[in-house]
């Protein structure tokens, strides 16, 4: 039984401000660039993945604005290939992929461990610096005229063009690594620093499912590693490998491309399930329903997931039989997910449901990967798929599960863990009024994008037929609404890192045991050592007041 | 149990880093990432073991006809050389856990020494191709060894396929230069299914070639780096009381090494 | 239910010759067993939706947080239910699956004797070229019969789209991509490129002009013919909009990916180099030959070459083409 003496207000209050959170241990720029403070690293790893959210989204937004009409509109034909490329690359690599591990993974993880860090805190600073350095090379690309290969390099178009094809493959490339680290030490971590009394079972599915997308990270990362390193040899030494010309075969780079590409996907799914596991079972009040399922389902991801890539490859030209394989795989991997939504709904039957922020998003994800998930089968469909392919669906279909899934999860995240990352309370009236806007503008932006697709309109297209102009227009509008919602999350989020109201150590009441230190933590997390329970016991604490959260029951109450 | 923060125990162990309670979930930890490195240095490899395997199952012959000019001897002597340098690096991970520093220190030199001996059978073997044109994709221009006329064949790149030919259902890809016959150093023996003359695209084997090899050359080069710096520390005065675990962890990346140097000579060394 | 549904899906789907809500006309034999797959796939997907969205709405309003309601304690797990809800998607999933294969293979099987036409993508148009040697920038076809098209490519990966034919397949280069197709209704159909291939990849299109009966071949003499009774300057002409040289060079003084033709020949050039040269016969010729060789300052060198692919007859037509665009006496007909 946890022994820490209630936080009330002022407890937590006393380390935010008078006393020592991990804010404010060190002071001064070398504290920060050379900590090796997990949490710290992870808020760093936050700002940078926000600002290059940033940077993809302002590269979203010009795409849309060009696609007004049907000819030019702002840029040049060339300009707008460097921009929709510049856009999935910033996305793909800066963003996505890192996104949910490296910021609230690394703060979050070491605390639902009840340790004092991840296993190995220098090669987690290593992972940092490689993300800044990876974002410093795909900057160098873009300053030097950008890349317009399209972020999947296909050869021989990514060999041949004269755009900043090697800046920003060697900016993959590091990036690559800094994944690769961050996977590494959470397996580590995960399997050497589990507190007394969590056996894999008792962990918070969070966990099991930063611990699946590791696994993924480990394994896959390497593979495009190999396969960008040689594009850059091809392009630089002429090594002929992809080269019809010089006896190579374009296909085989596809294929490399998307045995990392494909698991890729779920690097960027899989935590943002296990996010959606920790809100719905919150903020519905309930012990999650079917752990073993969905804990098993998210190991199952992971290992069919490296199975399916070829199903980007069905109109290649490759092999009927493989065509035939790579569907039927892909329809295995569809399974778990959906059985995945269906245990969160059981899980809020008979619930008390509260309609916080987070859970706002977390209801949305339900929504938006039911979408993206489904129309997944359009396309896993071989017959189907050979319409499909290259079209609007296509990008429909990412959007809904990459942005409609991981992002909104991540938001839903971000705005679940805030108060512990800093001690500070949002306005959950402007935290509602974005995520209204950002849901509005999503489905605005995206959904016309299925019908033109199913219309034949190709994708990465700078003109269009005259036909499509009303879809085109629709989706551009729903950008700028998305646009909009998130400015206003800017804004609050900025406003309550200096206004706002203090955060109790559980504002939410949740069992995990991040939530059993102040908020924001000391540097050294816990100050005894911690004893795990069940993660889904929400009986085990009790709401006292908004100023003061909730707070674990004592020994005696009904369990 | 244990204390609070990590040190406080029943004696401070001073490599015991604060995050964790006992120095054997440390040495455990480490070894563990160790590992999984390693796995992911494997799957690096793959890659080019996958185009490999690719690029000779559709043209055995690219693969067969290349195997004359890769020296058996020298690859046979450059795997020796890298299993000695795996036994002294094993022996040098004993040598740490039982803190003797001197022979530690001996055994990181011979491992490095034989690490460098296997990059100059390397250096010699590159430079031979190089003399003789045996080089990757565009580069590939063979021509007859010294005496000879600088009588390389042009090898301009492909013109693109042709239009308005009868299509083939096989691929058609652009004949690459033709390459001499006889440039082996050894006399071949009666051996009928080398053809007369070379076949299309055999510079696709030299890319291949180069890139493993040049790839587990730079992977040679790191361990030598890595191996050097162990030996700083040892000569600075550590490993003198059994920790080992630095040692132990540079030690399985230098097996691994090894080891895909086992697959990788086979492959491109013993193909006939 | 499902069945109702069903039914209403494909009342919104097309019926053969019109546009859907969906998908656009079915104009090839194909089509309709693509269609028919997808609506089922949407009759499916909507169904699961609308129940899943409608239970969490449900839940929400029906568990909303009371004040003093506290949530009911249930089971955390129901293994019957689990398995359940597995195996029936996964069985819907499999169904899905069976139909998307047979169908695929119906899409990649041409019947023998397929009308075989030999397709050239390269950046940025698409030639045609059938089997006396005529080559057109669009591909004709005779109405119910199937075509089979051999798909080489110049360059770079380009991808042969139809989507009134529902026919898809990327060309590839340094190999021969197959497709096949039978129209069943006649009409002209918009082809797109589907694979990014560079800055003219939107405007890579092609139309497919389905003959009736009769006029394929009809229209194929016509066409074939034609270089033997045009003047050299209209076979230029011809050559110009057919062979590629449209995509990038404008004949009306308008900057496109190469200079424009308007007023070119016989008028001075100022090369990437800095030298000056008059645009003559051999200049011309050397252009076409060996693009790369001169370049006009200003523009990026990418004209690929057509060695091997213009006959000496075809340049001299263009090269009188090019004359005529340069104010000498006759002007070149505009078609």
């Amino acid at each position: 039984m946890s022994s820490v003496t209630p936080p009330g207000a002022g407890a937590a209050a006393a380390v935010a401000v008078g006393g020592d959170s991990y804010l404010s241990h060190d002071k001064g720029l070398r504290s920060w660039i050379f900590t090796l403070d997990h949490k710290r690293i992870g808020i760093m790893y936050l700002v940078a993945i926000l600002t290059s959210f940033f940077l993809g989204g302002v590269f979203a937004l010009l795409v849309r604005t060009e696609l007004w009409t049907p000819g030019r509109t702002i840029v040049s034909a060339d300009t707008y290939n460097k921009l929709f490329t510049l856009h999935g690359a910033v996305m793909i690599f800066l963003v996505l992929i890192p996104s949910i591990p490296a910021s609230i993974g690394n703060f979050v993880l070491p605390l639902m461990l009840g340790a004092k860090d991840v296993a190995l805190p220098r090669l987690n600073l290593a992972s940092f610096h490689l993300y800044v350095v990876g974002a410093i090379f795909l900057l160098a690309a873009i300053l030097t005229g950008g890349v317009d290969t399209g972020w999947t390099f296909y050869t021989p178009y990514s060999v041949t063009t004269g755009t900043s094809v090697i800046l920003t493959t060697l900016g993959a490339f590091i990036l690559g690594f800094s994944s690769i680290f961050t996977g590494l030490n959470f397996i580590v971590t995960i399997h050497k620093m589990r507190p007394k009394g969590m056996t894999f079972f008792r962990m918070p599915l969070m966990l099991w499912s930063l611990y699946a997308t590791a696994v993924i990270q480990v394994l896959a990362t390497p593979v495009l590693g190999i396969t960008l390193l040689l594009l850059i040899a091809e392009r630089t030494l002429g090594i002929g490998i992809f080269n019809p010309a010089l006896g190579g075969d374009p296909l085989l780079f596809q294929h490399f491309f998307w045995f990392y590409s494909h698991p890729a996907v779920y690097i960027m799914i899989l935590p943002a399930m296990g996010i959606e596991s920790e809100l719905i079972s919150v903020f519905s009040r309930k012990h999650i329903f079917g752990y073993k399922f969905i804990a098993y389902s998210s190991i199952a991801i992971a290992v069919f997931g490296f199975l399916v890539w070829g199903h980007h490859m069905f109109v290649s030209g490759q092999s009927g039989l493989a065509n035939m394989i790579f569907s039927l795989l892909t329809f295995s991997v569809a399974i778990p997910s959906a059985v995945k939504i269906f245990n969160w709904l059981a899980t809020m039957y008979k619930g008390s449901i509260h309609f916080d922020t987070p859970m706002l998003y977390a209801l949305a994800f339900i929504f938006l990967f039911a979408i993206g998930g489904l129309t997944g089968l359009f396309l896993g469909a071989l017959a189907t798929d050979v319409h499909l392919h290259d079209t609007y669906f296509v990008v429909a279909h990412f959007h809904y599960t990459m942005f409609g899934g991981t992002v909104i999860a991540f938001l839903g995240g971000l705005h679940y863990w805030w108060p512990k990352f800093f001690g500070r309370k949002y306005s959950e009236r402007w935290g509602k009024i974005a995520a209204l806007l950002i849901f509005v503008g999503f489905n605005l932006t995206f959904f016309t994008q299925f019908v033109m697709g199913s219309h034949g309109m190709p994708r990465r297209y700078y003109n269009y037929l005259p036909q499509f102009t009303p879809y085109h227009q629709a989706s551009t509008i729903g950008s700028y609404i998305l646009a909009l919602g998130f400015f206003v999350m800017a804004g609050y989020l900025a406003h309550s890192l200096v206004k706002g109201e203090r955060a109790p150590a559980n504002p939410w009441g949740a069992a995990t045991l991040e939530w059993q230190t102040s908020s924001p933590p000391p540097y050294y997390n816990f100050d005894h050592e911690m004893t795990a329970g069940d993660p889904y016991d929400l009986d085990t604490v009790r709401f006292v007041s908004p100023a003061e959260g909730w707070v674990p029951r004592t020994e005696g109450a009904t369990s | 149990m244990s204390a609070t923060h990590g040190g406080a125990g029943e004696h401070h162990d001073p490599h015991l880093a604060h995050h964790f309670e006992t120095g054997e979930q440390q040495a455990d930890s480490a070894k563990l990432g160790m590992w999984i490195f390693l796995a992911t240095e494997l799957l690096f490899f793959s890659g080019l073991f996958c185009a490999y395997a690719a690029y000779r199952a559709n043209h055995p012959e690219i693969f067969i006809w290349s195997d004359q000019f890769l020296d058996k001897t020298l690859g046979g002597l450059n795997t020796a050389i890298l299993i000695c340098s795996s036994l002294t690096m094993a022996w040098a991970v004993r040598a740490a856990q039982l803190g003797k520093r001197r022979l530690l220190a001996v055994l990181l030199t011979a491992t490095m020494v034989f690490a460098v001996a296997f990059l100059g059978v390397k250096g010699i073997e590159y430079n031979t191709k190089w003399k003789h044109g045996l080089l990757w994709g565009k580069y590939y221009h063979p021509h007859v060894e010294a005496a000879a006329e600088h009588g390389a064949e042009p090898a301009p790149a492909a013109p693109p396929a042709a239009s308005g030919k009868a299509p083939a259902d096989s691929s058609e890809i652009p004949p690459s230069a033709v390459g001499p016959a006889g440039l082996a150093k050894h006399p071949r023996g009666p051996i009928s299914d080398i053809p007369e003359t070379a076949p299309k695209n055999v510079q696709i084997f030299f890319s291949i070639y180069f890139i493993m090899t040049g790839l587990h050359g730079i992977h040679v080069i790191a361990g030598i780096i890595v191996i050097g710096w162990l030996l700083r520390r040892t000569l600075g005065g550590e490993f003198g009381d059994g920790y080992a675990t630095p040692v132990d962890n540079v030690g399985l990346y230098w097996h691994l090494v090894d080891i895909i140097w086992i697959f990788l000579f086979p492959l491109l060394y013993l193909i006939r | 239910m499902a069945t109702l549904l069903h039914c209403a899906l494909l009342a919104l789907a097309a019926a053969p010759g019109t546009p859907g809500l969906l998908m656009p006309k079915e104009a090839s034999t194909v089509a309709p067993e693509v269609d028919h797959l997808f609506y089922m796939v949407l009759g499916i997907s909507a169904f699961f939706f609308l129940l899943v969205v409608g239970i969490m709405i449900y839940f929400v309003v029906r568990y909303r947080y009371r004040e003093g309601v506290p949530a009911q304690k249930t089971a955390t797990h129901n293994t019957a239910l689990e398995v359940t809800w597995t195996v029936i998607p996964l069985t819907l999933a499999l169904i899905i699956f069976a139909y998307g294969f047979k169908g695929f293979i119906d899409i990649v099987t041409p019947p023998a004797n397929a009308y075989e036409v030999l397709v050239t993508a390269q950046k940025w148009s698409w030639q045609f070229t059938y089997p006396n040697g005529y080559v057109d920038k669009d591909l004709h076809v005779p109405v119910n019969t199937p075509v089979r098209l051999v798909m080489q490519s110049q360059d770079v990966i380009h991808s042969f789209y139809v989507p009134a034919f529902r026919v898809k397949r990327d060309v590839v280069p340094g190999r021969y991509n197959k497709a096949w197709f039978q129209a069943t209704t006649p009409g002209e159909y918009q082809l797109f490129c589907a694979e990014y291939c560079g800055t003219g990849h939107s405007t890579m299109l092609a139309k497919v002009i389905v003959h009736r009966p009769g006029g394929f071949e009809k229209w194929l003499a016509d066409a074939s013919n034609l270089l033997k009774t045009m003047s050299p300057v209209d076979a230029g002409h011809h050559l110009y909009e057919v062979r590629g040289c449209k995509q990038c060079h404008s004949i009306d003084g308008s900057g496109k990916t190469g200079p424009t033709f308007k007023g070119m020949f016989g008028h001075k050039v100022v090369l990437s180099t800095g030298q000056t040269i008059t645009a003559d016969e051999d200049y011309v010729r050397q252009s076409i030959l060996d693009p790369q060789a001169k370049v006009v300052a200003g523009f990026e060198p990418v004209m690929p070459t057509f060695q091997g692919r213009l006959s000496d007859q075809d340049i001299t037509s263009i090269i009188q083409y090019l004359k005529s665009l340069s104010g000498s006496s006759q002007g070149g007909k505009e078609k």
